[in-house]
């Protein structure tokens, strides 16, 4: 029996009992909760601490300011300004092409643009954001800037882009630079400098530009900066400030550098000009030449394919990468060779009946001018560019002592100027000749050799530096570009001094043989006499002519051109003035047949500039009927062209 | 008189649960400024939210209870039919039907169920004879079953768990007993593979990422992972007010709202936290107290149910953003921004005071 009361009482006490459970259970769980907060926040704190912070904090590379390229004048070669550029990164876009077709409304894109894009898409990375436009205008960034909203991926950034103000002029000496690729990141990181590069997209891909790459990029700076959770920059914490890059001051002037390239006119070919005592390079010429501006931003494939198909092949450095047999400019420095050996010092002389023939042998070797020059000595014969005088010094000499003596000066060395690329050339010995062809040496070709042709080749700078080696008289000085490098913020400069890179010993008595025969060339007379008529100081010259060989022949020469391009090269070497050289050049006209009358005018113009600050006359190159015959030696017939890679070593 | 005012306004208001309640609300508005990147407006909503509450709480605590006994069932009936009627002609938003549009205003017949469900299993307990049968706790499951099943159908899993657990609650204090809670527990676990497959994708995946938040830490683990390193990285003393780095920078997700607790945790630390649990504790055991005090069944039912519950809204919240428990959508109880929770949390505890203060009425 349960009473209304009891009832009540035993109920209340059954719930007390479980509200005592739940209460237990309330108390249990918020234990659970504390013992959890314990852990996150005692046990765990560092690692979440840590964590927290790795979410917050960034570190932001600052890119420094390029240093800047400057002629011997201070006139600025490239240098760097601010420009908008439209910026995609395609990983946060999902239609690219639709993405692209609404920026049109805003921003103009050509399909240059487009191209341009695709190529440079390709190169890097989904994550990168690729420009689709540069030089954006104020207008043109403002309008996108409303729109921004619009389209999540795509950015305006401002860029420090590299603009080189001259243009064509120089550009093989200044080089380009370009948007890193996969190659040059490797290249960076094997020198441990990839760390400085975060930021930069661009590197120095040739020239002086990528010589100097360590001393213009600079020291990259880094911002600590507080992100949000969509990385946006909140504030900066720290901040390391970059060092912008080294400004590089140059020996070239580039009001002496257009003289000599407008004296090219259309032909192709190399000029080098040194300055015999301390070995700068006051002219360095390529032709023709290309407009570096094209490449910084990543070239299009029409401007691409223009430059790299061509036949005048534009983009080839010719004067540390194209090579020449040197011909009678060969002929001073085989002379040098005889001398110092003993051989043919005056007042020995031969009778040049207008050929040399090798005594078990029936074939002539023949001299340029049938007939012969009479009696002829040393300083004659450098003179008149008697090859039969030289056919038998080379033989006499022998190949070996010929090479080993001329190496001295250079040829089949690198030079080591401050480019990069340079190309040995090639000085060809019996044991070159059996490591290349499985042959042995024939005599014959030490006769050829002693004027030049044969397997022999230079580059323009290794035939530049020969005469600056020779006007020096025998002492090498390093050939460099760079005579200066200066701190952007300090102004402090580092001279980069002359440096002997060697010493020939040489009996005094016969270098003056070879100058006085040297400067006779441009005297009546002489191989070059044009060159030195009304000229106020004395020049040293000697002229050569090379069948065509050497820079790539590929097979896109199609046949007609061939004919054209079939003519042989002229090559000058020269320095003035004769009694105390302040300038020491070689000139090479591709196809422009003598050097006296292709080269000669080039090196005048560019000496009178140099020596006595005189203007050239406007008139283009040289005239092909000039009043000097053509003389110099024809490179035998049988010179076969060799692999380019062969020459390397 | 004022003073004469004052006492005859407030004497169905409990003094210890309202100041209870005044600090847990104080904090509240502390971290939402905060966590509303010091936002005045969000304050300022928040505050009249508050007014809005506790004008109701004020409102429910002079109901005496046995009027609220009167309403249960039509509010249950009305509350059914509404969900029924959301389930036919409800708004879609955010992949949810959970709105019914009345033409002037929109309503979330759910909030209703949050009260209704408690006082209608309450009622119905208050009027079997003696011990309940286990006829009455089938019919009392029922009951709870129609209305979670359709709130689980919008879906909305948070306030189906909260107000299932309501329900459960009432069941539970009522006297359900051990063996079938047992019988009950075994025939859940056996069942869950088929409860499992009738979860919603995205409530599945909630489940994944709770064992392994690193499954996925960009997209759905973002959020546990982001809120965990925020009351990690507090330490024992916090980072400070209005200095918490993942707050402050946006790498909490709804952090005004069901995350506050990670900015709490974040600024203020292992005390701040204790604290916190400290005043829900406090809360918690009021509301037992009362309930332990009630003198009829349908009160003391309704103030079990209405405390436990408080309780589940805080640790599931809490859980959820330690990463004990998946991420269900329930704000922390008077601390999270949003004007419903608010109400309906205020509604109840003055439903609590009405319960404690009428008592001596009902019994003289």
């Amino acid at each position: 029996m349960r009473t209304e009361l009891k009832n009540f009482q035993h109920e209340q006490y059954y719930f007390r009992l479980r509200l005592g459970f739940t209460a237990f259970v309330v108390l249990a769980l918020f234990g659970v909760l504390a013992a959890r907060f314990f852990y996150l926040q005692i046990s765990q704190y560092n690692r979440y601490q840590t964590l927290a912070e790795k979410n917050r904090i960034s570190l932001a590379p600052i890119v420094p300011n390029r240093g800047l390229i400057i002629d011997k004048h201070g006139v600025v070669l490239a240098h760097n300004f601010f420009v908008y550029t439209l910026e995609i990164t395609p990983s946060k876009v999902d239609d690219l092409e639709a993405t692209i077709t609404e920026i049109k409304q805003f921003v103009e894109i050509s399909p240059l643009d487009r191209k341009r894009f695709s190529k440079l898409r390709e190169e890097s990375h989904n994550f990168e954001s690729v420009p689709i436009r540069t030089h954006l205008n104020e207008v043109e960034a403002a309008r996108f800037a409303v729109n921004h909203y619009r389209f999540p991926g795509v950015e305006i950034k401002s860029r420090l882009f590299r603009h080189y103000p001259l243009g064509k002029l120089g550009a093989h000496v200044v080089g380009y630079i370009g948007r890193i690729n996969d190659k040059d990141l490797s290249g960076l990181e094997k020198s441990g400098a990839l760390s400085n590069y975060k930021g930069s997209d661009h590197v120095g891909k040739s020239g002086i530009e990528q010589f100097y790459e360590p001393n213009l990029h600079g020291t990259t700076g880094f911002q600590q900066v507080e992100i949000d959770a969509d990385g946006r920059a909140v504030r900066v914490l720290s901040s390391t400030a970059p060092v912008p890059g080294n400004n590089i001051i140059l020996s070239i002037d580039s009001k002496m550098q257009e003289i000599a390239e407008t004296a090219f006119g259309e032909h192709r070919g190399a000029l080098v000009a040194i300055e015999p005592k301390t070995g700068a390079v006051l002219a360095y010429v390529s032709q023709p030449t290309f407009d570096p501006n094209l490449f910084v931003d990543g070239i299009d494939v029409e401007n691409w394919k223009a430059l790299n198909d061509s036949l005048d092949k534009p983009l080839i450095n010719r004067p540390i990468r194209g090579i020449y047999p040197p011909g009678s400019t060969f002929k001073p420095f085989a002379a040098m060779a005889g001398l110092e050996n003993g051989k043919r010092a005056p007042p020995f002389a031969i009778h040049d009946a207008g050929y040399f023939t090798l005594a078990n042998s029936a074939h002539h070797y023949r001299d340029w001018k049938p007939g012969g020059h009479g009696m002829v000595d040393m300083q004659r014969a450098i003179t008149i560019s008697c090859d039969t005088f030289f056919y038998g010094l080379a033989l006499e000499l022998g190949i070996e002592k010929l090479t080993d003596f001329v190496r001295h000066f250079g040829f089949g060395e690198k030079s080591g100027i401050d480019i990069q690329g340079e190309i040995g050339g090639l000085l060809p010995t019996p044991e070159w000749k059996m490591r290349r062809y499985k042959q042995p040496w024939y005599q014959g070709e030490t006769v050829i050799a002693g004027i030049g042709q044969g397997y022999t080749l230079v580059t323009p700078m290794q035939l530049a530096q020969a005469t600056a080696i020779l006007a020096n008289d025998g002492v090498a000085m390093k050939p460099r570009l760079v005579t200066e490098i200066q701190k952007a913020i300090t102004g402090e400069t580092q001279i980069i001094s002359a440096v002997v890179q060697d010493k020939i010993t040489l009996n005094p008595e016969n270098i003056a043989i070879v100058r006085r025969g040297m400067m006779d060339v441009t005297l009546p007379g002489g191989t070059a006499a044009s060159v030195g008529a009304n000229a106020a100081y004395a020049i040293a010259a000697k002229t050569g002519t090379a069948q065509v060989i050497g820079i790539k022949q590929n097979e896109k020469y199609n046949a007609s051109s061939i004919n054209e391009r079939h003519r042989d090269h002229a090559l000058f070497i020269a320095y003035a003035p004769a009694e105390d050289p302040k300038i020491a050049l070689a000139v090479i006209v591709e196809n422009g047949g003598h050097g006296g009358s292709a080269g000669g005018p080039i090196a005048r113009k560019v000496m009178d500039y140099y020596l006595l600050g005189k203007l050239p006359v406007i008139d283009t190159v040289a005239d092909p009927k000039a009043t000097v015959k053509p003389t110099g030696a024809r490179a035998p017939t049988t010179a076969a062209p060799i692999p380019e890679e062969e020459l390397h070593d | 008189m004022i003073s004469k005012l004052f006492k005859h306004l407030a004497k169905h208001i409990d003094s210890f649960l309202m100041t209870c309640l005044f600090f847990t609300l104080l904090v509240g508005l502390v971290v939402l400024y905060s966590a509303s990147g010091q936002s005045l407006s969000r304050l300022s909503g928040q505050g009249i939210n508050i007014i809005v509450a506790l004008s109701f709480m004020w409102a429910a605590a002079n109901v005496a209870p046995n009027q609220l006994e009167r309403i249960a069932l039509p509010l249950y009936v009305l509350g059914v039919l509404l969900l029924i009627a959301v389930a036919l002609f409800g708004s879609v938003s955010h992949g949810a039907r959970r709105w019914l549009s009345l033409g002037f205003t929109q309503i979330q017949p759910s909030e209703i169920m949050r009260i209704a469900m408690p006082m209608m299993l309450a009622w119905y307990f208050s009027k079997r004879e003696g011990k309940p049968a286990m006829a009455d706790f089938a019919v009392g499951g029922l009951l709870l079953l129609v209305p979670v099943a359709l709130i689980m159908k919008q879906p909305d899993l948070g306030t189906a768990i909260l107000i299932a657990a309501s329900g459960f609650y009432i069941l539970f204090l009522a006297g359900l007993s051990w063996k079938f809670l047992v019988g009950g527990g075994v025939l859940f676990a056996a069942s869950s593979p088929l409860l499992w497959s009738m979860l919603h994708d995205y409530q599945r995946r909630r489940i994944e990422i709770l064992l392994d938040p690193t499954q996925d830490p960009l997209g759905a683990g973002y959020h546990t992972i982001q809120a965990i390193i925020a009351v990690g990285s507090g330490g024992i003393a916090g980072k400070g007010w209005l200095k918490g780095t993942q707050a402050q920078l946006d790498f909490l997700p709804e952090r005004s709202t069901d995350f506050i607790f990670a900015v709490f945790g974040e600024e203020f630390g292992l005390l701040g936290n204790l604290l916190l649990l400290l005043l829900f504790s406090l809360i918690i055991l009021r509301g037992l107290v009362i309930a332990s005090q009630a003198q009829s069944t349908f009160t003391r039912l309704l103030a079990g149910s209405i405390t436990l519950t408080f309780f589940t809204y805080a640790f599931v919240n809490m859980g959820m953003v330690s990463g004990i428990l998946p991420v269900v959508g329930v704000p922390l109880p008077l601390i999270s921004y949003g004007g419903t929770s608010m109400v309906t949390l205020c509604l109840s505890f003055g439903i609590l005071m009405s319960i404690h203060t009428h008592k001596k009425l009902v019994t003289t």
